[in-house]
């Protein structure tokens, strides 16, 4: 379910890292809880954004929940597919549906993160 | 959803329910420092002779049968019977906030059918339920343009509302907001737009200029608009007088646009309460504060309405909030509906076209110091005379004068602010004319 090569947040982030770019996203499990997402609000491209400060937030028809960076870095890319098919966050959260790409400026924070068996651990926890 | 008190008995039964001795024991939490330990500073009850006979000696401090000159943001219009007789029904109220869609189905459709008005009157896309008056919209309407531009800065023309520019520097004071305010032609009582163009950069959020603004004059709406987007801030446009939608052409140049409600069927009542409000772009309707009823099918299929884009709201999302606002003034709002159906598009316009024709004949007996176009409200020099000695003499005539405008404009302090609208009549023009000689 949740893939290996990613890290994980106690907040429901995910991030995988290709060199010095990480990209994010929202877990499975995030996308679960919110229901039906209908907007996504993110950074534009250039903003710093700090590990465990807001960095966008996602809409779904019940509540509006901030997205909290797993890593800090500047944002490079944002996933501009969602502004029309906010949808895809439900049908493909470890995919298609990246929420933003950075460029990381301090990737020892990587060390802080969970691997996927122990986020994996921490929501059967959380039920 | 009535509101009906509830008696000692009702509230001895509630409480042996949950178990505790007292109301006061509900409270027993809180710290003893910060609770009050006596009874409220209240008067005792009275009687409800004493209560009639109260409030008919209050009222009778009205100055019924007086002729009206003064504007400036509260005006003195006519307000058809069928309001009072609309919005007295207990189903509007007393009803309280409608979150549910399955029993609140009136109170829906009468604020959908406000929101539908207010985006025909305003040529924007989307309006909310409404908000606690034009001061407070256009406060919120600059927080709105700080969230969805990224920018702090907001720059306020001097020709908008003074106190609606009071209201929003107390806002601005606690969001970290800096305002700044530009200034007005001398001969025009326009927006000075070199100045607006000198004091403009690229961390302004948003200008603000109002039409007919403070003076009565049609301002400078699309040259102000250009000259904010072309530094990517928003436009907001302000409004107090409502009427004037009936005759002057929308501000579609603007982002967003915020005002007062007040002239379409509330009392002025000594200032309140109002009804405000904020009508946007879709693109901005995230960043929309307040209620919003949006259109939508029930079960069956048949149309329906409930409260919609509500997950920013403070309930929900606590201190991230889109704003503080929570509420609206929905009975004030229904006043304003059941104005505008009984008006009509046309009738509407018919309303505007008296005031216009009856503030230009009063101006036509003076010299207006500004030369700009003008709706209801006009600017006039008291020469030779305190614009206060005027309203003086005036009111031994059972006529309210103008605003002097010394207090909010101390190069004006000649000058007063003079409104005529449908219900002036022409001898009462003739005598605020010849009290100026």
């Amino acid at each position: 379910m949740y893939p290996q090569n990613f890290r994980y947040t106690k907040e429901h982030e995910w991030v995988r890292v290709d060199g010095d770019i990480g990209t994010i996203g929202i877990t499975d499990h995030a996308q679960q809880e919110l229901g039906d997402i209908v907007y996504v609000d993110l950074p534009k491209v250039g903003t710093k954004v700090t590990q465990g400060a807001t960095a966008g937030s996602v809409e779904s028809v019940k509540a509006v929940s901030d997205i909290y960076a797993p890593v800090s870095g500047d944002v490079t890319e944002i996933n501009s597919t969602l502004a029309d098919a906010p949808e895809k966050l439900n049908s493909d959260p470890h995919g298609d549906a990246w929420l933003i790409k950075i460029k990381l400026s301090a990737p020892a924070e990587m060390a802080k993160l969970l691997s996927a068996d122990e986020y994996q651990k921490y929501i059967e926890a959380e039920k | 959803m009535r509101y009906l008190p509830k008696s000692d008995s009702e509230r001895r039964a509630m409480l042996d329910v949950i178990g505790v001795e007292s109301v006061e024991d509900l409270f027993a939490h809180l710290p003893e420092a910060v609770r009050l330990k006596r009874p409220l500073d209240l008067p005792e009850g009275i009687s409800e002779y004493e209560i009639v006979e109260y409030f008919r000696a209050r009222a009778a401090e009205n100055a019924n049968g007086y002729a009206y000159f003064l504007g400036a943001g509260s005006y003195f219009h006519f307000r058809p019977v069928l309001v009072d007789t609309v919005v007295s029904r207990g189903e509007f109220l007393t009803s309280y906030t409608p979150y549910q869609a399955e029993i609140s189905q009136g109170t829906l459709t009468t604020i959908f059918e406000f929101q539908t008005m207010i985006c025909q009157l305003t040529g924007m896309d989307v309006a909310n339920a409404s908000m606690y008056d034009g001061s407070t919209a256009m406060a919120e309407a600059a927080m709105m343009a700080v969230r969805a531009t990224g920018r702090g800065r907001v720059l306020a023309a001097r020709s908008v509302h003074p106190e609606y520019r009071a209201v929003l520097k107390t806002y601005s004071e606690s969001q970290g907001m800096p305002v700044e305010e530009f200034g007005y032609v001398p001969e025009a009582g326009t927006i000075d737009l070199e100045d607006l163009d000198r004091k403009i950069d690229d961390l302004t959020a948003a200008v603000i200029v109002q039409s007919p603004n403070f003076f009565g004059i049609v301002d400078q709406v699309r040259q102000a608009a250009e000259i904010a987007h072309r530094r990517g801030a928003l436009l907001i446009v302000v409004f107090s007088e409502a009427v004037s939608l009936g005759l002057l052409a929308p501000p579609a140049e603007a982002d967003i646009v915020a005002g007062e409600l007040q002239s379409f069927a509330i009392a002025p009542s000594y200032g309140g309460p109002y009804a405000g409000v904020i009508a946007t772009r879709e693109k901005f309707v995230r960043q929309l504060p307040g209620r919003l009823v949006g259109q939508t099918v029930d079960t069956r299929g048949n149309r329906a309405f409930c409260l919609t884009l509500a997950t920013r709201e403070q309930h929900i999302r606590r201190e991230k909030a889109t704003s503080n606002i929570c509420t609206n003034q929905a009975l004030l709002a229904l006043m304003a509906s059941v104005f505008m159906t009984v008006y009509g598009k046309k009738g509407l316009r018919e309303l505007a076209e008296q005031n216009l024709a009856k503030a230009h004949y009063l101006a036509g007996l003076f010299r207006p110091r500004f030369c700009g176009k003008f709706f209801n409200e006009f600017v006039v020099k008291a020469e030779g005379k305190k614009p206060d000695d005027i309203n003086k003499a005036l009111l031994k005539k059972k006529i309210v004068g103008g605003l002097p405008l010394g207090r909010f404009y101390p190069e004006l302090a000649d000058s007063m602010l003079l409104c005529a609208t449908e219900v002036s009549h022409r001898a009462d023009m003739d005598a605020v004319a010849e009290a100026f000689q």
